[in-house]
């Protein structure tokens, strides 16, 4: 349109209209959501075949008896709910992941503090070393933990030995087995706590702070009504995400115990694995895997509605 | 008259006939393998690293005669490296991948649907060396069908290997009961499971227990296999018909609460590294394991390794029976080239081929075939010399060897072993301390759901 003119109506006379199918499409394909939504196909493709399809389809296996060659309904659920083992392996997953998820956000943000509060160059040093644990490859660190507590040679039975104390055969041990199994996981998850809560507590304002100081509230105040109100949310994003990974862990479990002693130490992933590919029942491994979901699913309502509540709140 | 010959001193006539002969032998000396392009092996990849650059050599060298394109895959197998039985799993269901793959004791009972027959190897190869190990048969045969050919390479007797000095500190001279040159099975009837039993505390107290797991790995499940054999007690029949309740069941748990208390504090956290760890650090006087041991204590701590002797497993009521993990090789039904496989698995299981490869693995591969148990690797092996001769199961031993879990229907058998039933049940009735008719029932009903499922 040229400069200085308008873009008023003629009286008489109307443009010729193009055809209505070709500009709905035209406007749909000129809008921005249509773009978005089209790039993000291959993305769609992707979570469609490795997650949707590898769901549904090991939903569809835990229905087949075990030559996978005929329909049985829910009889690989009922078996399962009705075995001693496999309501160990329920208790022991739901402890390992609980109890290693509430140590990891514990410390996590203990930690995230202390870092916090440690100024100049020394932090960033500080924050290296305590990733480092995170950046090893668990099945590597679980081996390393392995050789450091087994039964006859290792590390710690050493050093016990050498202040008199008889050496612990902690892998035959259920509680002791439990114990480690739940350290390691500590170990090696927490930095991904620390972190998080750190990148978030450096995100509240100082002044908040300073007030609060002018106000004469004590350190623990200070956490107490400044930093844990503003962490909630990561707090609840992080729980659940590890909460999830936790659940599903494999190599943990797999390398230090096997299940052993007497299967009190399995988990859902290594029970799976067991019951699928060692003794060849793909159908009753998925069941065993499966059970994970509703788990997760009732975690993963409750920590989202707490995390929609507070951000409504906030706006 | 003399016939005319050439300077060569062939007539020709004689030239023609040769000739003719040379031009019909392509059709008589029928390569199937020349048809195919390639071939994909998934084998097992050996404990002993020296076997497999052996392997590796003698198939690519195969492949080059045969014209066939040979791709080698070595997968491990164990409790934090399972390549083999995830990619068996992967293939068998997808229909795709390796021609040929290792399968380990009960595999071959859950994958059969998925093989190609293999009767015309495996009985050529019956006829032409003789008897098939017992526990290879019962491993590779269903419905009276071999589904896959048993093989030499990994394929092991976990029999007793023993600290000499520990036995004769104890009145006990191993030598004499299973000398290394022929003899005969009167001069081991004391090697007793009670004797064992005997020798235990005494073990213990000496500082280096018998390194006998109560786990959940294979080694562990392997030695109470042949121990409940040895009882003639049975977790499931060859009828399927769930046998936990037997006397002779009780006597073996009996014997388990009795023997316990004398192994390694960590016996129930065993996996199938600890008792070569406890024979190889001088911690343990008896363990049941083949060479491997010994072998990696030959290189490491030879003081150990000149004081080892390995003989036959302990007899109990019932007999004398070697704890056996047969490897054996199948091939996929969705294999496209199953005349190469076929030519290849036949020429690896002649006897100068398996003899090599026995011979790479320091003699830790048994062959199935029991006439190719007089190799010369287990008489001239040391320190000492002939510590590994009565390795391999001897006409004089009188014993068998035993696969655990056997003689169960395979569809039970391979979940009673994966899932080590019986290990369990010792670990719940001695640690957890639970009672017998509890423990007895735990196993019945778990039993009951391999069978129902």
């Amino acid at each position: 349109m040229a400069e200085g003119t308008t873009d008023v109506p003629i009286a008489g006379y109307s443009a010729p209209r193009p055809r209505a199918h070709g500009s709905a499409l035209h406007r749909m394909a000129r809008r921005r959501s249509t773009t978005a939504l089209l790039m993000c196909v291959p993305l769609f493709a992707l979570l469609a075949g490795f997650v949707v399809y590898p769901f549904f389809y090991s939903i569809y296996l835990s229905t087949l008896n075990r030559d996978m060659t005929r329909f049985i309904g829910l009889f690989n659920y009922q078996y399962l709910l009705s075995s001693n083992t496999f309501h160990l392996v329920i208790f022991q997953s739901c402890l390992f992941a609980i109890t290693a998820v509430f140590l990891k956000a514990l410390i996590g943000f203990i930690l995230a503090h202390v870092m916090h509060n440690i100024t100049g160059p020394d932090q960033k040093l500080w924050r290296g070393v305590l990733l480092l644990p995170w950046v090893i490859p668990p099945a590597l660190s679980t081996l390393g933990w392995w050789w450091m507590i087994e039964g006859s040679y290792s590390a710690v039975n050493w050093l016990l030995q050498q202040v008199g104390i008889h050496p612990i055969a902690f892998l035959s041990s259920t509680a002791w087995a439990r114990f480690w199994i739940i350290m390691v996981n500590v170990w090696f998850g927490t930095p991904f706590f620390m972190i998080m809560y750190l990148a978030t507590l450096k995100s509240v304002p100082d002044q908040l702070y300073e007030a609060a100081a002018i106000d004469g509230a004590t350190g623990w105040q200070k956490i107490r009504f400044i930093s844990f109100p503003m962490l909630k949310n990561i707090i609840s994003i992080t729980t659940l995400f590890s909460l999830i990974v936790t659940f599903a862990n494999f190599d943990i479990v797999q390398i230090l115990t096997a299940g052993a002693p007497a299967n009190t130490t399995h988990v859902f992933a290594t029970y799976a694995f067991q019951v699928g590919i060692n003794s060849g029942n793909i159908p009753m491994g998925s069941a065993v895997s499966l059970f994970m979901f509703p788990i997760l699913a009732v975690f993963a309502i409750f920590i989202l509605r707490g995390v929609t509540r507070r951000t409504r709140e906030a706006i | 008259m003399a016939k005319k010959h050439s300077k060569f001193g062939l007539s020709r006539r004689g030239v023609l006939k040769a000739g003719a002969a040379a031009s019909a032998l392509p059709l008589v000396h029928v390569q199937t393998a020349n048809a195919a392009g390639t071939l994909k092996l998934g084998f097992w990849d050996h404990w002993v690293p020296a076997a497999n650059p052996v392997m590796r050599t003698m198939v690519t060298d195969w492949g080059k005669q045969n014209h066939v394109e040979v791709t080698l895959d070595l997968l491990s197998s164990g409790a934090a490296n399972s390549k083999l039985p995830l990619t068996q799993a992967a293939e068998a269901l997808s229909g795709t991948g390796h021609d040929v793959m290792a399968f380990l004791t009960w595999d071959v009972q859950h994958y059969y649907q998925h093989l190609t027959p293999v009767d015309d190897i495996v009985d050529g190869l019956i006829k032409q060396y003789g008897a098939m190990d017992g526990v290879a048969t019962y491993a590779g045969k269903v419905n009276g069908h071999w589904m896959a050919v048993p093989t030499s390479v990994g394929s092991q007797y976990k029999p007793s290997c023993v600290r000499m000095s520990f036995f004769k500190s104890e009145g006990v001279d191993v030598e004499k009961w299973y000398p290394n040159k022929p003899g005969n099975a009167s001069t081991a009837t004391a090697w007793t499971y009670d004797e064992m039993l005997k020798l235990a505390p005494a073990a213990k107290k000496a500082g280096v227990p018998f390194g006998l797991g109560l786990g959940q790995t294979t080694d562990s499940v392997d030695w109470t296999g042949s121990l409940l054999r040895a009882y003639g007690a049975e977790l499931v029949d060859e009828k399927g018909n769930i046998q936990v309740k037997s006397d002779a069941m009780k006597q073996v748990l009996d014997y388990m609460q009795q023997l316990a208390p004398h192994l390694p504090a960590d016996t129930w956290s065993y996996d199938d590294a600890s008792n070569n760890k406890a024979l190889i650090s001088g911690k343990s006087a008896l363990i049941f394991n083949p060479p491997s041991a010994w072998w990696v204590a030959r290189r490491d701590a030879m003081k150990v390794a000149e004081d080892c002797w390995t003989f036959p497993s302990p007899i109990g009521p019932k007999g004398r029976f070697i704890p056996y993990q047969p490897y054996l090789w199948g091939i996929w039904k969705f294999s496209p080239n199953k005349a190469a496989a076929k030519e290849l698995l036949t020429w690896l299981q002649q006897r100068p081929q398996v003899e090599k490869l026995c011979d790479a693995s320091a003699g830790y591969d048994i062959p199935p075939l029991l006439s190719m148990h007089d190799f010369k690797i287990w008489e001239t092996e040391k320190p000492p010399v002939g510590t590994i001769y009565n390795y391999p199961i001897r006409p004089w031993h009188d014993a068998q060897s035993a696969m655990a879990a056997a003689p169960a229907p395979g569809r039970i058998g391979t979940q009673l072993y994966s899932n080590a039933t019986f290990n369990v049940m010792v670990a719940k009735l001695v640690k957890n301390k639970e009672s017998l008719d509890s423990v007895l029932n735990w196993a019945e009903h778990e039993i009951n759901g391999y069978i129902n499922m």
